[in-house]
């Protein structure tokens, strides 16, 4: 190349620095918040996993208004205590209309306190994004979006992919024993999944349910061990898989294989007994989720808030995602129809699918449910990696079935 | 309908009588202050709930966990004490020692939940892996020790009150306070060392929990209606009958659930509970 087209190109290649240099840096947001309330179970038996929301919810605030906020103005979340309890909060999603007056609402955690949630926006025309709400035949509320993508129809299409996962392994389980909690959101995708397990041929050789806050898990374990399945389906939800674990421990049985609905994902993939333990999942740390650079960056902000906080597993899992997602539901909302107005949010999110880190969710089905996003994951080595279906699967990672 | 093997039956019954020690545990101490203080002390079951916990994080930092009790027992102790010394100096009444100690109850749940957050904590040591074989039937470690001690405990508590001059004097001030003052009774020193000691013994309780349960501060709850069916069953005052009561309670519920649906299994404590306060009404 000659001196002068050097010179030309240096000369180029300063003018188009200078050229960047000049472009505003994104404002900062101005102006009154935009002032969104929600309720989480900050106190109570539902607090563990509530402060997953709490943490994610913070995180998703401070970069929204790092950037440019939402629509230019700052965001505000209220986050109001309702105590695990449903009735409460009820009440407080009431005193975050009428009283704190918010702009917009999120939904709280945990199926019981979204119902109660559902009924108070219902009353006042406002949309309701929320997280985690279990019952999809029970959403009737026009204007709720829910981002825990189990799908209209739960109880056949996350059984099937279960099944489906189960008989394409190497060992096909022949029988099967069904235990669940009574626990609403838990039992009727048990009952689904007993259902399902006749339809593909699959022998019960125990079925049983026990109350929710059940202390005395020694005599299920016994007849779980008597029956000696070759898998389980365990309809537990937080503590309850555990304690369920550790009693089957003390008369000296480890399960062949086994399914826990909602556990406690930490405590059950760091204790020995959870080992090649079965769980639904949306999301989970590795590829192809974690190729998503917001997923990715969100990871790694969480694991840093996570300890801070305390959570003693800052893993992002299912929890985690369908609460980032249910953010970013919101605010694409928000941004897309330039407006705080919850008609008009609403009529956009049903004709617009979002794409989140928990997948690409739409709200044009049965109950404003789209596909059913939930994956098999298993624990392997002391961490969750989805195995099944297998284009998102855990790089090298396969289902492990004894 | 296929019958249960025997080692079904055999390892259910087990199970049965270990909670059921664990409820006796548990409603030693506030059968103690109940019928000997009328004192109705909620807060007991915090107290176990929080030596739970300083036994995990005692022993999470290297110390074995049933010598956490050194450290624990005369801090709750102490407590006991205080409690009791702030329920003599305003004179609170029975119904509102429940108000109170529901406060207390709150306050320390809060307390747990700030210091070890609201997640489930499990205490993983070497007595957790230790079970013993006997027959098809195993017998595991910490329910084992959780079965002795409540039985140490509640013979000990029985023999002291019935056979020494302490326990003698300590029945009289709860039979009557006054008229054994005028017999030379301090009743207002041992209403303070019963008081210690209740909270001394959900201190053992706490530690025994933690050896055998994951720990969630929501578990509070979990135990006081059966807790207090063991107590009211058993009869308020006497060591050796929330035991009792308990184990058949938990014999009770352990066989329903291995013989029925086990979500039958709450019905069980609760309609004994029915039955022996028809049967014998006299005693409330």
């Amino acid at each position: 190349m000659n001196y002068s087209k050097r010179l030309a190109l240096i000369a180029a290649g300063a003018l188009f620095a200078f050229g960047l240099s000049l472009q505003p840096a994104a404002a900062a947001p101005s102006g009154p918040p935009i002032r969104i309330g929600s309720t989480l179970a900050l106190t109570g038996p539902l607090a563990a996993t509530a402060l997953v929301h709490k943490v994610v919810g913070e995180i998703f605030v401070e970069e929204l208004n790092k950037k440019d906020g939402l629509l230019g103005r700052p965001v505000e979340w209220i986050v109001k205590d309702d105590q695990s309890k449903p009735d409460l909060a009820r009440t407080l999603y009431e005193q975050l209309i009428t009283v704190d007056k918010v702009d917009l609402l999120l939904g709280p955690y945990a199926t019981g306190a979204i119902l109660s949630a559902m009924g108070v926006a219902q009353r006042y025309n406002k949309v309701l994004v929320h997280h985690t709400f279990g019952m999809p035949h029970l959403a009737k509320y026009d204007m709720q979006f829910a981002t825990w993508a189990l799908g209209p129809n739960p109880a056949e299409t996350f059984t099937t992919l279960l099944y489906d996962a189960l008989a394409k392994s190497a060992k096909p389980p022949k029988t099967i024993a069904v235990v669940t909690s009574k626990f609403p959101s838990v039992h009727f995708l048990s009952v689904g999944a007993r259902e399902m397990a006749k339809k593909r041929g699959l022998k019960e050789v125990l079925y049983l349910e026990w109350e929710f806050g059940n202390r005395d898990f020694g005599p299920i374990a016994s007849r779980v061990k008597d029956a000696n399945p070759d898998f389980i389906w365990v309809g537990a939800i937080g503590l309850e898989g555990n304690l369920l674990l550790d009693a089957m421990k003390k008369v000296d049985y480890a399960p062949k294989n086994h399914f826990y609905l909602y556990p406690a994902p930490g405590p059950l993939s760091k204790s020995p007994e959870g080992r090649n333990a079965l769980a639904a999942s949306v999301f989970e740390e590795h590829a192809p989720f974690t190729s998503n650079p917001v997923a990715a960056a969100f990871v790694e902000k969480f694991h840093e808030r996570g300890a801070k906080a305390g959570l003693p597993d800052t893993s992002v899992d299912v929890q985690a995602a369908s609460s980032y997602s249910a953010w970013q539901v919101l605010t694409t909302a928000v941004t897309a129809t330039k407006s705080l107005d919850d008609k008009v949010i609403g009529a956009w999110l049903k004709k617009n699918p979002v794409d989140a880190i928990a997948g690409h969710l739409r709200f044009n089905g049965p109950n404003n449910y789209g596909d059913d996003l939930m994956k098999v994951k298993q624990v392997q080595n002391g961490r969750w990696v989805v195995v099944w279906p297998t284009q998102f699967a855990a790089p090298g990672a396969k289902l492990i079935v004894q | 309908m296929n019958l249960p093997s025997l080692t079904l039956l055999g390892q259910s019954l087990l199970s049965g009588i270990f909670i059921g020690a664990l409820y006796g545990l548990l409603g030693l101490g506030l059968s103690l202050s109940w019928g000997m203080l009328r004192q109705i002390n909620l807060a007991h079951f915090a107290l176990a709930f929080l030596g739970a916990y300083l036994t995990y994080q005692l022993a999470s930092a290297g110390m074995d966990p049933l010598a956490t009790l050194l450290v624990i027992l005369p801090c709750f102790f102490a407590f006991g004490v205080a409690l009791h010394w702030v329920f003599a100096r305003f004179s609170i009444s029975p119904f509102n020692s429940l108000l109170v100690t529901f406060g207390v109850t709150v306050i320390i749940e809060s307390l747990i939940q700030w210091i070890w957050t609201a997640d489930y904590r499990r205490l993983e040591s070497h007595y957790g892996e230790m079970k013993f074989r006997i027959g098809t039937l195993f017998v595991p470690f910490p329910e084992l020790l959780t079965l002795l001690v409540a039985i140490a405990l509640s013979l000990a508590t029985w023999a002291a009150l019935r056979y020494t001059d302490l326990g003698k004097a300590l029945r009289a001030a709860a039979e009557d306070a006054p008229i054994a003052a005028a017999f030379g009774v301090n009743e207002r020193a041992l209403a303070l060392l019963l008081s210690g000691l209740a909270a001394a013994f959900a201190g053992v309780a706490g530690a025994c929990l933690a050896l055998s349960y994951t720990l969630a501060p929501s578990q509070i709850y979990a135990w006081v209606g059966v807790v207090f069916a063991a107590v009211m069953i058993g009869g308020l005052g006497n060591p050796i009958g929330p035991l009792v009561a308990g184990i058949v309670i938990g014999v009770s519920e352990a066989l329903t659930m291995a013989l029925t649906a086990p979500a039958w299994a709450p019905l069980v404590s609760f309609s004994l509970l029915i039955v022996v306060l028809l049967a014998r009404p006299r005693k409330f």
